[in-house]
């Protein structure tokens, strides 16, 4: 199992008294698989993802990620994380920052810059490593931004609504190059979002959240086949499951008041 | 910016001991070369008492700080020549009147950049550099010149604090006025709202907070001004004056005391416009 | 006949420089404010001269000039003194010290929590009133000039720097974690770069407190060489146009020094948004 989740929870200490963020999460992600995570805001899916991340700590259940410790497995570098801002480092190149990561596990330069040019290939950004951030438009700051999660090759990839702040055409766009980027390297994705077409058109399965306290409420199989052009969007079979997804939605909606 | 306490105190404490080890470590090798000639060789516990009772350290104790600080103003009366009371006040009057000169000048002078373009390009670029200049080595220049114009003692020494105080104020009031956003600016006009208006309703109070940094800035300026001013023509009476006869003269806790009192008077003063500032800043609270 | 003469043309000078306000660009940019001081200085020269000023009280821009001539060499050994030796040493130990030190606090939260607010006291203190004591522990040369530019240059240094580490924002910290980077790599490749635009203010505004620190400590007693020297006795002796070339001098190492700054600023922090166009 890329990720085992069994009884995890995380519950904060707020000046409001406790927040339960996550109650009992128990999910197995198996490896290849895509995975989409989508609910309200404080449904917990941003949450699950920085458990994972070992960026927070769970109060109760058990993580496993690659069979370790979700601590263990970051140190071991299992995993690529991409924000949901770009964040890429405004004095560096876009090559330099693609080669940050591997900057930081000693790999020596000439391999660096060879992996780095690669994955810039892979998210169709050659031509542009020697440009800084700022020179680049939103979605090319998007995709540098995924190009430096993969520049290590981690086996798994976690996505925090990485499109979010880019317009309709760039959204189908980058969406297709992430999907052809998966179908290629076969990584584990765990991806969050906000948009249920983007969460249909992407994934293998979805995981519809409800806030308050944290939890799944619905998992829905996203059967559509490895090959999905953009117009699979309009088929009756998409709007099905979109359909399914947005009525577990609807229903975590109605918590909320 | 909340003052934890406890940090602050085991710093404050640590820095307390450093400097009774230091007064120690400074005046041992005098204390030593004193008692030698004597024909004295203490042991370490009697020179312990000596380097932190010396009549001329290097580094006077706390207590030794404190005792004379005490000595020089509650024990004498105020208008006694001899009085730090009365020195801080003949700086401080000075300071202060040009604190009030060149704070007046620099929020006129801010006004007038932020409606005038043509004052903006062509002024700017001077006062910016004005700061490049070492102001306060103007002081010689302005006490012989202004000396020659007999004016009294006080304004020679004011008109070099006014103009350590204007730059911080000008600079800090321009930015303030300039500061409201756009849409603040777009939804006066759609009132047609005119320049006076737009000026007291909204640039003013945003820029308060930018104006009470500069003149915090200034006040710490100002009174080193005075101080300053004091040197170049040996004046008598004033703290530089204090600190200056010290020197010369070898009276290493008079130089120290009068040192003392001068950051006491400036901590006080700045303290008291911080004051000010996060009154009118809680007064203000949900403006930006 | 002359004074009509001098208004026409200073209404004439306020026009163009009106005009010349609007032009744009980094070299006619420059043409509002070089224009308002070559006017500034010929108003100077004009009133001096017309008036017959004395020089005690004001000498004439011409006269001011004809003196750093005559006297480059005296100025020369000054600003050797004061500049070159007090000044970039006293410049490069307070910068360092504040930095340093910042760096410590910022590995020890309860240092940073503690040593703040005395920072920012001791911003407020008249810190180049320590001259008279630096002359005492360390003689009557440049190295106690040296110290009292120390202490003026440590405290905005520390400030400074400290909030600058502060700047990287949360994003930035959590990338540097899911890399495993320790607190080293993550304090050279983000926050210190991040920090930049905070030093370098430090560092600008440093300049100009080290050279007055200098000069006003020279006030205090000196050998007999040195700007702030120079100053004193020659305004007792009331040549005023000496004291005026020495004025000139230090302005002119104080621009040059915060200009030089203000490249490397440029060079350094391209990146901010501060920057850009």
């Amino acid at each position: 199992m890329a990720v085992e989740a069994r009884g995890l929870s995380l519950t904060f200490a707020t000046r409001d008294g406790p927040v339960q963020a996550l109650s009992g999460i128990d999910l197995a992600i198996a490896p290849g698989e895509f995975v989409s995570f989508i609910g309200p805001s404080g449904c917990g899916k941003t949450t699950f993802l920085r458990l994972v991340a070992d960026l927070e700590a769970p109060t109760a259940g058990e993580l496993r990620v690659n069979g370790m410790t979700a601590r263990a497995a970051r140190l071991a570098r299992a995993y690529g994380y991409v924000f949901q801002a770009p964040g890429l480092l405004p004095w560096r190149s876009i090559e330099s920052n693609v080669m940050l990561p591997l900057q930081i596990m000693g790999i020596p330069r000439a391999e660096r810059r060879a992996r780095a040019a690669e994955k810039l290939r892979l998210v169709n950004l050659e031509g542009f490593a020697r440009k800084y951030p700022w020179q680049l438009s939103g979605g090319m700051q998007s995709r540098a931004s995924i190009a430096r999660a993969l520049a290590f090759d981690p086996a798994l990839l976690l996505m925090d609504e990485p499109f979010g702040a880019l317009d309709e055409i760039v959204r189908d766009h980058l969406n297709e190059q992430l999907r052809a980027l998966w179908a290629r390297t076969q990584k584990t994705v765990l991806f969050v979002t906000h948009s249920i077409p983007e969460a249909v058109f992407l994934s293998t399965r979805i995981v519809v959240m409800s806030p308050r306290p944290g939890r799944i409420a619905d998992i829905v199989d996203c059967d559509l086949g490895t090959e999905r052009p953009l117009e699979i969007r309009e088929t009756p079979a998409f709007l099905a499951i979109a359909a399914r997804v947005r009525e577990g939605l609807r229903a975590a909606h109605s918590y909320e008041d | 910016m909340r003052i934890s306490a406890l940090p602050l105190a085991v710093v404050a404490a640590a820095l307390l001991v450093i400097w009774v080890l230091a007064a120690i470590a400074l005046n041992w090798q005098v204390v030593a070369d004193a008692q030698a000639r004597t024909g004295h060789s203490p042991d370490w516990q009697a020179m312990l008492g000596l380097t932190l009772n010396h009549a001329r350290p290097l580094l006077p104790g706390p207590h030794q700080l404190a005792e004379e600080l005490w000595r020089s103003t509650v024990m004498l009366p105020v208008t006694s020549r001899r009085s730090l009371v009365h020195h801080a006040w003949i700086t401080l009057s000075a300071a202060l009147s040009g604190f009030a000169l060149g704070s007046l000048a620099g929020i006129v002078l801010a006004t007038a950049i932020v409606h005038l373009r043509t004052l903006e390009r062509s002024l700017m670029p001077w006062i910016v550099m004005s700061q490049a200049v070492p102001v306060l080595a103007l002081a010689p220049i302005v006490i012989v010149a202004l000396g020659s114009l007999d004016l009294g003692d006080l304004w020679p020494k004011a008109v070099i604090s006014a103009y350590l105080c204007f730059f911080p104020v000008t600079i800090g009031m321009a930015r303030g006025l300039a500061s409201p956003d756009r849409l603040s600016l777009d939804l006066m006009r759609t009132w047609s709202a005119s320049r006076v208006q737009i000026f007291f309703a909204l640039r003013l109070p945003v820029a308060l907070p930018f104006l009470f940094g500069g003149l915090k800035v200034a006040m710490a300026a100002s009174i080193v001004g005075a101080i300053v001013a004091e040197l170049p023509t040996g004046a008598q009476a004033g703290l530089g004056a204090r600190l200056l006869a010290g020197s010369y003269f070898g009276q290493t806790l008079q130089i120290w005391s009068a040192l003392a009192m001068a950051a006491l008077v400036s901590a006080t003063l700045v303290g008291l416009l911080a004051l000010a500032e996060r009154l009118i800043a809680r007064r203000m609270a949900g403006a930006a | 006949m002359s004074l009509l003469l001098a208004i026409l043309l200073l209404v004439a000078a306020g026009f163009a420089i009106h005009r010349l306000a609007r032009l744009e660009g980094p070299v006619l940019g420059l043409a509002a404010p070089l224009a308002f001081g070559a006017t500034l200085l010929a108003l100077w020269e004009f009133l001096v001269v017309a008036n017959e000023v004395p020089m005690v009280l004001l000498p004439a821009p011409s006269a001011i000039g004809a003196r750093m001539v005559a006297s480059a060499g005296i100025l020369w050994i000054d600003f050797n003194q004061t500049f070159l030796k007090a000044v970039l040493a006293g410049y490069a130990i307070g910068c360092l010290g504040g930095f340093l030190l910042a760096l410590l606090a910022d590995r020890v939260p309860f240092l940073a929590r503690g040593l703040l607010p005395l920072a920012n006291l001791a911003a407020s203190l008249p810190v180049v009133g320590i001259a008279p004591i630096m002359v005492m522990w360390f003689g009557f040369d440049w190295p106690s000039k040296a110290a009292v530019v120390v202490a003026m240059t440590f405290f905005p240094m520390l400030v400074n720097t400290l909030a600058g580490l502060a700047a990287a924002g949360r994003l930035e910290h959590d990338l540097m974690r899911s890399y495993a980077a320790g607190h080293g790599a993550t304090l050279w490749h983000v926050r210190l770069p991040a920090a930049l635009p905070f030093i370098f203010t430090a560092l600008k505004v440093n300049a100009p407190l080290a050279l007055i620190g200098a000069i006003v400590a020279e006030f205090f007693g000196s050998p007999t060489a040195g700007m702030g020297f120079r100053i004193a006795t020659e305004a007792s002796r009331l040549a005023m146009d000496m004291v005026w070339a020495e004025i000139a001098l230090a302005a002119l190492a104080g621009s040059a020094f915060y200009g030089t700054l203000a490249l490397a600023e440029r060079a350094a922090t391209f990146w901010h948004p501060s920057h850009r166009p």
